[in-house]
């Protein structure tokens, strides 16, 4: 009888899609659906109901409108790039995909900025930009294939933002299509807007508030000159110090980057990088700016590594030599998957000051639950992601590893941290929600996606969990390492 | 002391939402002038006061909402750091939790970010009563909507905000002001183009065919784009400290002041004397506009105009929203203040 329902709710929901003039493209075929069921967290897939490709704003409303009046969930998808599963499908929803949706619309030399649709690829801003000298400052790691529609919606962050910001801080203005089918702006070409932020609550909201058909984003003059410099030390501990004190002594750098034993091994096995024997750890610095100041800045952070133990401090001579000392950072998963083929990233942020004592309780938990792990990370933002090593064709290695993820996000939490610094919740984290919110701020959260989507087509299910999920899980709340009015019951 | 004050905080919104009596949040009251006339009983937030915790090395402060912006400021001083958005004070009370949620940034702004950009994290309680915590304290969180810098600029309107997390920046090691003979259209391009360049700037000023450009940085990058620019290298005194808390003589030409928010590289606009900031993006005009026009023309360019100070009432302080955006904030105003007790009116009729 369900059955029959749903089938009948697929057939109403494909006659809406074919009756929008012009119409989308829309996929039905089991085959056709295949490549749609998953994202970048490939241990979840889900055949959608159908996907619609519109290639315009009027398209996407259209779609929207007609699942928003049959009750039809949709979940909004880029490049896939996403690895928290905030684009898996649902089997009774529409996967709204918006890759062809790739218009540049405007390049503003002048005013800095770039207009954009959704589908538009990061690094692509950065293309368009370069012949003025301006770039798009975020850069997740997947710059050359994800959409800046993902970006906004995830708040992805990259190995720039100690200095230049995640996604939120170098937006100017989004239009969206909200679960009604309206079409509002949020943020404005100007440096503020009327009213509330809700530019604010779009990134990051993981396609629960709206369907993003067009974004104006900030572009940065290029800097004039940049300074990459590869420290190694004897501890995770000196090179953690190094972090702190380079920090403290008012240097911003554009990237500061760790990465412990297991990744120096690997990296050395793939290239031969030529580390010093028994290096721990790794921090790779990068300053830039115009040419005195980034000189001044690469001095600076020399005399800081080698004052806290580095036993070799190397810098780029020249561009290929920069590309060389990267190497070993951005290749790091490349070079990690000869280890094993099957890791699991997590994604926690803790203040930097925690940072060895948190490393030390990730390998504690590495050796308590057998399973390898790597670390590789953004040390200037305190954003950790261990890998932790799996075999996929082991039974139940997937899911040790994934409690093993969990617990090293609660103790992030508890040290004052958060579960994720720019991967997002999608239905990855869910769980670990339940321990870094109270039901009252849970709650919140789910007022704000009813001012946007009063009947929950939008995403449902990712994001935030319900209170009623957290309940089953038994989740604890902990904030900043004490439990909030110990003296209540706990469900 | 502070879980007993938060503790009564709630049960005293609790209580005025059961009686749908409206609450005017205040802490120093510098920024009364501000927003649309809200009437209701005072919440005094000026002896919730305090720094919380301050890692210097973690760029973090996390400080009461109830705290003094200068002793907030002078304790970051001490350690050689900011706020990088450079709040106005508007008065010598002015609280922290005022500055944010007044929303309002200073010359710094269009080169290191506004209010919003540095909040990381806030406490909370909404309009039913209830403590609650968004954000955090680390430089990077995307757990939960962003209700933290949502925060920022709602007048009180959403929540009373009682605690506030900022990402702060180290002060710049040297400091120097130039100055430029400019009429309006070229300085708005130069400022434009200047932007486009790796160069320190930390303000723009332009009045009366004269340009003031501030850098700030290290010693030899303020030195090399002074080389770089040209203009004559003069000693600012007060002068960015009194454009930010609007002493400048300008100010004082008229009652009214008006707020004009533009692209950055947007022409003149035509509607008598002016001070341009924030290399193009505000402009300040001291005396009468026809709001309706100037409005309607802005929205066009995607710019809005604010009745800064001294509105009688007749012409709204805020541009109205476009009806799609309106229905969103009415629904957001719902989500967190079902009763309508918090600055009633204070920003829209909601």
């Amino acid at each position: 009888m369900e059955a029959l329902a749903g089938a009948g709710l697929r057939d109403r929901t494909l006659e809406a899609l074919r009756r929008i003039q012009p119409p989308p493209r829309v996929v039905a075929d089991e085959e056709g659906l295949k490549p749609f069921e998953t994202d970048a967290f490939i241990q979840r897939r889900e055949t959608p109901m159908l996907a619609a490709l519109p290639e315009t704003e009027a398209q996407v409303r259209a779609i929207v409108s007609a699942c928003n009046s049959l009750g039809v969930p949709v979940v909004s998808r880029g490049a896939g790039t996403g690895i928290s599963g905030g684009a898996i499908p649902r089997r009774d929803g529409v996967l709204l995909v918006l890759s062809r949706m790739t218009r540049v619309l405007e390049v503003d030399a002048l005013g800095r900025s770039a207009t954009v649709e959704p589908g538009v690829r990061n690094l692509h801003v950065s293309e368009v930009a370069a012949p003025h000298g301006l770039f798009y400052a975020p850069d997740p790691s997947s710059q050359s294939v994800c959409s800046i529609g993902g970006n906004v919606a995830e708040n992805a962050g990259g190995i720039h933002c100690l200095k230049y910001g995640l996604t939120t801080h170098n937006l100017l203005a989004l239009r969206v299509v909200d679960a009604d089918g309206d079409v509002f702006e949020a943020g404005s070409r100007a440096l503020d807007a009327q009213g509330y932020d809700v530019l604010a609550l779009l990134a990051g909201s993981e396609g629960n508030l709206g369907v993003i058909t067009q974004a104006v984003v900030k572009l940065l003059p290029l800097p004039e000159r940049v300074e990459t410099l590869l420290g190694a030390f004897p501890s995770v501990r000196q090179a953690a110090d190094a972090v702190s004190e380079i920090i403290g002594a008012g240097i911003v750098p554009a990237a500061l980057e760790m990465m412990d034993r297991i990744v120096i091994e690997a990296c050395e096995r793939c290239w031969a990088m030529g580390f010093p024997a028994g290096a721990e750890a790794l921090l790779l610095a990068e300053v830039d700016g115009g040419a005195e100041e980034a000189r001044e800045a690469l001095e600076a952070v020399r005399s800081i590594m080698q004052r806290c133990g580095a036993s070799q401090v190397r810098s780029a001579e020249d561009a290929a030599e920069r590309e060389r000392l990267w190497r070993a950072r951005k290749g790091a998963f490349t070079a990690l998957a000869s280890i094993l083929p099957d890791y699991y990233t997590i994604d926690g942020t803790i203040p930097r000051r925690c940072l060895p004592g948190v490393l030390e309780r990730v390998y504690e938990l590495a050796a308590e639950y057998g399973l390898t792990v790597g670390n590789v990370f953004h040390a200037g933002d305190g954003n950790i992601h261990p890998c932790i090593f799996y075999d996929a064709n082991k039974p139940g290695d997937l899911a040790h590893a994934e409690e093993m993820g969990g617990r090293i996000l609660e103790h992030c939490v508890e040290v004052g941290g958060t579960i994720t610094g720019e991967h997002g919740v999608g239905v990855e984290k869910l769980r670990q929600m339940c321990v870094q919110f109270r039901p009252a701020e849970l709650a919140a959260f789910h007022d704000v996606k009813r001012a946007f989507d009063p009947r929950g087509i939008l995403n449902p299910g990712k994001a935030v969990p319900t209170l009623k999920r957290c309940a089953e899980w038994g989740g604890m709340h902990v904030h900043g390492g004490r439990l909030p009015h110990p003296d209540i019951p706990r469900f | 002391m502070a879980d007993a004050f938060i503790a009564g905080l709630c049960e005293k919104v609790r209580d005025h939402a059961a009686r749908k009596a409206p609450l005017r949040i205040r802490g120093g009251g510098s920024k009364d002038f501000y927003g649309e006339r809200s009437e209701g009983e005072i919440l005094d937030l000026s002896s919730y006061a305090g720094i919380v915790a301050y890692e210097p090395k973690e760029l973090v402060v996390t400080v009461r909402a109830g705290t003094r912006l200068e002793e907030l400021e002078a304790a970051l001083a001490a350690e050689r750091q900011m706020l990088a958005f450079e709040p106005p004070h508007f008065g010598p009370g002015a609280t922290i939790g005022g500055a944010v949620a007044a929303g309002l940034s200073g010359p710094r702004r269009p080169y290191a970010g506004a209010v919003r950009d540095f909040v990381l994290g806030t406490r909370i309680v909404n309009g039913k009563g209830e403590d609650l915590a968004f954000g955090g304290r680390v430089i990077k969180n995307v757990a939960g909507y962003d209700v933290s810098r949502l925060m920022a600029g709602a007048l009180g309107t959403l929540g009373v905000i009682t605690e506030i997390s900022f990402k702060v920046l180290p002060l710049p090691a040297a400091e120097a002001t130039l100055e430029f003979e400019m009429d309006e259209a070229r300085a708005i391009e130069q400022c434009n183009l200047w932007a486009g360049q790796p160069l320190p700037l930390s303000a723009t000023a332009w009045q009366d065919g004269r340009l003031r450009v501030r850098l700030s940085g290290a010693p030899p990058a303020v030195a090399a784009a002074k080389a770089k620019m040209g203009g004559a290298g003069v000693d600012a005194g007060d002068y960015w400290r009194d454009l930010r808390e609007q002493r400048l003589a300008f100010f004082a030409g008229s009652p009214l002041l008006w707020r004009l928010s533009v692209p950055q590289a947007a022409p003149p606009i035509a509607t008598g004397a002016q001070l341009i900031e924030w290399g193009g993006g505000v402009r300040w005009v001291a005396g009468e506009i026809n709001a309706l026009d100037v409005r309607s023309s802005l929205q066009r360019t995607g710019g809005h105009a604010t009745l800064f100070r001294g509105g009688d009432g007749s012409i709204g302080v805020f541009q109205p929203l476009q009806p799609a955006l309106a229905k969103i904030h009415r629904r957001l105003k719902e989500a967190f203040d079902p009763a309508g007790i918090l600055n009633r009116g204070r920003m829209y009729a909601f």
